[in-house]
């Protein structure tokens, strides 16, 4: 079950190593994204996400809020 | 969409997934850095005033505007202890009775905005709206500071 975090969680994470995905559409990604986030809008994680994370490190998702 | 990205990650055998489920609109409002096309653009935080006179709700008025003007100031911002907003005090309601309390005194309630807002858009809001000064707070209604609308309407005129 995926787990919930907060921002600071997320930075800590983030420093540590975690993968950060921003899942909106590119556009939105092109315009403003967390810093070190990679894109990876929902509809391509089925054919891009085994080829663009590493199952070894933590990965943390976001998109606006909870829409 | 994050849980669903979430879930499905987990799904692909992705066995540590995380979801930063206030999201980016959080992150935003927070006035944290972000990089992407409108990253160097000015927004509502960026040209907020952080130097705006602040009171709590049982200071007197007289006290509150005689420490505003004393800082060139003509206007205050109520909050409490966590400098989440209360109130405004425009030149108007710092004119009043000084023995009158912040509580009864300040406009209470008023508009804010997030720092995530592009400045020429708050210019366009404000001028619309005659808005001459509004607070800026994060999401959880903390003070960040007051944008007045000379301020964004000139780095507007900058920006043309």
């Amino acid at each position: 079950m995926p787990t919930e975090i907060g921002r600071n969680e997320l930075r800590t994470m983030v420093d540590a190593g975690a993968q950060l995905v921003e899942v909106l559409p590119a556009e939105e990604y092109a315009e403003d994204h967390l810093p070190g986030a990679i894109s990876l809008p929902l509809s391509h994680i089925d054919a891009e996400g085994e080829k663009r994370l590493d199952r070894n490190r933590p990965v943390i998702v976001y998109c606006w809020d909870v829409a | 969409m994050s849980p669903r990205a979430a879930w499905r990650l987990e799904s692909l055998g992705f066995g540590e997934v995380y979801e930063y489920r206030a999201g980016k609109l959080d992150w935003l409002a927070a006035g944290l850095p972000t990089e992407g096309t409108n990253a160097n653009r000015p927004r509502a935080g960026t040209l907020a005033r952080r130097d705006v006179p602040t009171c709590g709700l049982e200071e007197r008025l007289g006290a509150v505007r005689d420490r505003a003007r004393s800082q060139g100031w003509d206007a205050a911002v109520a909050v409490n202890q966590e400098r989440v907003v209360f109130g405004l005090l425009r030149a108007r309601e710092l004119a009043g009775d000084p023995d009158q309390l912040i509580s009864k005194a300040m406009r209470p309630a008023p508009s804010t905005f997030r720092p995530y807002v592009l400045a020429e858009e708050m210019a366009e809001f404000m001028v619309n709206h005659r808005l001459e000064i509004s607070p800026v707070t994060t999401s959880d209604g903390k003070l960040v500071g007051l944008l007045l609308q000379k301020d964004v309407v000139e780095m507007g005129r900058k920006g043309a």
